[in-house]
């Protein structure tokens, strides 16, 4: 908390220093030097002194009404003491954030909150230096450059994008954290509306040879990260994606240009594209075997498991928030499916004994996170509270005795069984699936 | 009611014949490929290009190029390159244990090279992609069948005075070679 405080100063700090920084820079001085009036110049003194003005207004919080506001200006950031952050894992090549889950409202993940899950680092690449070689059974093997790509017509889609390995710290029975957050356990989650070019779109341009079946998808990061893509699933809904929440994707997402594969796992869907060749047979690459496969119970490993099964996550109240009083509370969080759309969100509220539909807000996008809600009046007892989802293929996010039973405990990745948090007699929340166990 | 569904058939046929036209156009309900016309943005790649970037190697040894390496040399290497993030015996760490410390099902101690990888061919893709970590790249391809060969070895499976080429690497037989089997998950009501 200290630590927080701490930031906060900072961020008013930088709030005032730009404020001055401003009227030095070239578009101030249209306004300061060239058609400077009177009121202009009052203006800009009030500028100056509004910090000082708010200071000799004596103890208490300063009133905003009593001091002009500050300037508009070319790039805005958030309000002093909103801090939302990436949780950082290790500070490593190989390494992941996490999205703040539980301190975000609604679906849209902003850009620069978005997880980072990368093997090598970050590349650093401009958009002009880019090139996307696309060759293999192929009638015309080409290369696309970002302004090529750009000018093919244009698609968009609101998705979300979660990392297979999302949840994994919630799965093994003798080891149930407590005091872990949404986003420690759940993080690997961020939904983007995305812009780009259809997969489809390109490949008929270079025409798919009879027989082909699949692709090979590379980085161009130091990893040269590779993974092999069935082609129904690069002509069905696969976009090549150089937009993210009206921007140019960011680095960390794959800058300039990254595969997107709505609902498949996030490791699938390379960043920083550069190569996709077009095969009729997976090229078994290490992320498709030694990794992001799931050795089950009878003694195989299943692979290619790409699709992210049905999950729901209550991101209030969650550890470490704590409950003040009885009455009433919004139970809310996340749900999304890989198999379409979200058909419905049940809440339990009495450790998985009863449950009750919860309120899932529109608009319903397939492949797409819902944000659920669901009022609820506590009576100050202690209780475990539970969220599963439904997909519109009819399946329901299944407790994790289900997914034991039916893969064995030693997989590490699609972990989308049922989370539960405990509420206890005074309010504090902790993570409470293995009060289930 | 019939007549004009004829004549709205009628003009979408006209459309997609008439010179100008537009290409079929793909959005995210999926792709319609009823026009062959193309818009041909972008550039033809020659043989050169497409050879300066094809670095995959399938599980058949298909883009495995000429060369060989021993594991003599391949523990050379490995004691200059390696050694620092995977350690002497492959399983001391601190990054991936490139040997079977566990039971092959074991995250992260078992699934390793020996116990864990279907294909040698994809050590040597991934070897030349993106390792060593810090300087991927780095190592010619000689150097990449030699250390191949001794992270092999390493898993006894190879002996300690062979060398491997493309057809000896992609010939060798791994352990976990028909453990894996397609994702039989399908939505509805069964949890796989
Ligand atoms: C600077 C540290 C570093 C060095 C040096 C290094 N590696 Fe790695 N290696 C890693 C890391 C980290 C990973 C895991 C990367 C990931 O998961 O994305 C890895 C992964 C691997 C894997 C995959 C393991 C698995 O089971 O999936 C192999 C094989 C490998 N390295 C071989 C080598 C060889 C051979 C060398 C020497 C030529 C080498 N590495 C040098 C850090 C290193």
């Amino acid at each position: 908390m200290a630590n927080r405080d701490t930031k906060a100063n900072g961020g008013g700090e930088r709030a005032r220093f730009t404020r001055r920084g401003w009227l030095a820079t070239a578009p101030g001085a249209a306004v300061a030097g060239l058609a400077m009036t009177r009121s202009d110049a009052l203006w800009n003194q009030a500028q100056e002194a509004s910090p000082a003005a708010a200071a000799a207004a004596g103890p208490g919080p300063p009133d905003p009404t009593k001091v002009p506001g500050r300037f508009v200006s070319e790039v805005g950031s958030r309000a002093p003491g909103e801090e939302p952050r990436r949780l950082v894992r290790s500070l490593a090549l190989s390494s992941s954030s996490r999205t703040p889950i539980h301190e975000l409202q609604g679906t849209i993940t902003p850009a620069d909150l978005h997880f980072e899950r990368h093997h090598a680092g970050v590349p650093e690449i401009a958009a002009e230096d880019h090139e996307l070689l696309v060759h293999g059974m192929v009638e015309r093997p080409m290369v696309f450059r970002m302004a090529d790509l750009k000018r093919y017509p244009q698609a968009s889609r609101i998705c979300f994008l979660e990392c297979s390995g999302n949840g994994g710290g919630a799965y093994s029975r003798n080891r149930m954290p407590t005091e872990i957050t949404a986003q420690q356990l759940d993080g690997l989650i961020s939904t983007s509306e995305w812009t780009g070019v259809m997969l489809s779109t390109i490949l008929r341009e270079v025409g798919v040879r009879p027989g082909a079946s699949w692709l090979l998808a590379e980085g161009g990061d130091a990893a040269v990260m590779a993974r092999s893509v069935p082609l129904e699933k690069a002509t069905d809904d696969a976009m090549l994606a150089y937009g993210q929440n009206g921007e140019a994707i960011r680095p960390e997402q794959g800058y300039p240009v990254r595969l997107l594969l709505p609902g498949w796992e996030g490791n699938a869907q390379v960043k920083w594209l550069r190569r996709i060749e077009v095969t009729d047979r997976p090229t078994m690459t290490r992320d498709e075997t030694s990794r992001y496969t799931d050795p089950l119970i009878d003694g195989t490993a299943r692979q290619f498991s790409f699709v992210m099964d049905a999950k729901s996550v209550i991101t209030f109240p969650s550890y470490p928030y704590v409950l003040p009083e009885r009455g009433w509370w919004e139970i809310s969080g996340l749900a999304w499916t890989g198999r379409g759309r979200v058909t419905r969100v049940e809440v339990s509220t009495d450790g998985g004994r009863s449950w009750t539909p919860a309120q899932i807000e529109g608009p319903v996008l397939s492949k797409s996170t819902v944000r659920f809600r669901h009022l609820w009046r506590w009576d100050g007892r202690e209780t475990l509270i539970l969220s599963r989802a439904t997909d519109e293929t009819g399946y329901v996010q299944p407790t994790v005795q289900q997914l034991w039973e039916a893969r064995g405990e030693r997989t590490s990745y699609h972990q989308n069984h049922q989370r539960a948090w405990k509420i206890a007699a005074d309010g504090t929340v902790t993570f409470g699936l293995g009060e289930l166990v | 009611m019939r007549r004009l569904a004829l004549g709205v058939a009628a003009v979408a046929v006209a459309a997609a014949c008439a010179p100008d036209a537009p290409p079929a156009r793909d959005d995210a309900a999926g792709a319609d490929a009823s026009s062959s016309r193309l818009f041909g943005f972008g550039s033809p790649a020659s043989e050169d290009r497409i050879a300066l970037w094809n670095i995959d190697v399938k599980p058949d040894g298909e883009g495995l190029p000429p060369g060989s390496g021993s594991v003599e040399d391949g523990r050379r290497l490995y004691e200059v390159q390696c050694v620092a993030c995977h350690g002497a015996t492959g399983t001391e760490g601190p990054n991936d244990r490139l040997v079977p410390a566990a039971n092959w099902e074991q995250w992260p101690s078992g699934r390793t090279v020996g116990g864990y990888w279907p294909y040698a061919t994809t050590l040597f893709d991934y070897v030349r992609r993106a390792m060593p970590q810090a300087t991927p790249g780095s190592l010619s391809d000689d150097e990449v069948y030699a250390v191949s060969a001794y992270v092999l070895h390493l898993n006894g499976l190879l002996p300690a005075d062979a060398v491997i080429d493309s057809a000896s690497l992609a010939a060798v037989e791994m352990p976990a070679r028909d453990r894996f089997v397609p994702d039989d998950r399908r939505g509805g009501p069964e949890v796989r």
